[in-house]
């Protein structure tokens, strides 16, 4: 397999590196505190396409359900024919755990901006460090 | 996985996600992370993870957009950058 093959047949691994950064230079470089946490948002999302293009196959795999399961089996069960659920099923919690801490983060949110009245996070700075202005 | 299906989403997933961090609106930003989460649930059942698929549906792009549009609505739209 050629270098170029090599890059192409690879692109969802692409793109989970390149959302990955997006998300990254949101967390760091926004000074908005609702921009910082869509950041790390699009970071979980790109962790879990990462996880997901692991279990995926090329080549017309499903789901793993096995055809006449419940009566008499008689062909033998083909590994390469079904999808590896594992990756799904761990990141079925981590999608759920996500939305949880993003629940937590907008109550801390909210709780910032009612004492100071602003989300920006230079703002709060200045805020603290000359309580009496 | 299905090329051409990865072709059309994978794209528009990229330019999603900067368009929510680019926007100067947060109401703006939070709609489209509300797209991106959609996007991905498709490319999740066209990748086979139809568990995933509608867990994101439901939970992430549903009840997460909600959350952040409430939140938004309480405090403020502003955002300088």
């Amino acid at each position: 397999m050629g270098t170029i093959e090599f890059i192409i047949g690879k692109y969802n691994y692409w793109v989970y590196i390149i959302l990955m950064m997006v998300g990254f230079y949101a967390m760091i470089a926004k000074h908005n505190l609702v921009k910082k946490l869509i950041g790390m948002n699009i970071f979980q999302w790109a962790i879990i396409l990462y996880y997901v293009s692991i279990g995926s196959k090329k080549g017309g795999a499903t789901i793993p359900i096995i055809q006449n399961g419940h009566g008499e089996v008689t062909h033998a069960i083909e590994a390469a024919q079904y999808l590896n659920p594992l990756p799904h099923v761990l990141m079925l919690t981590a999608i759920v755990v996500g939305v949880s801490t993003t629940g937590v983060a907008l109550a801390l949110i909210i709780m910032i901006y009612r004492r100071f009245h602003t989300l920006e996070e230079d703002e709060i700075i200045d805020i603290l460090r000359a309580p009496n202005k | 996985m299905i090329w051409q299906l990865d072709l059309i989403l994978l794209p528009l997933v990229i330019i999603c996600a900067i368009a929510a961090i680019t926007v100067r609106d947060l109401f703006s930003a939070t709609v489209l992370l509300g797209a991106f989460s959609f996007l991905m649930c498709m490319l999740w059942a066209e990748m086979g993870a139809v568990d995933v698929a509608f867990t994101e549906a439901a939970v992430g792009a549903g009840v997460s957009t909600a959350f952040f549009i409430a939140a938004v609505f309480v405090t403020t739209r502003r955002t300088k950058d």
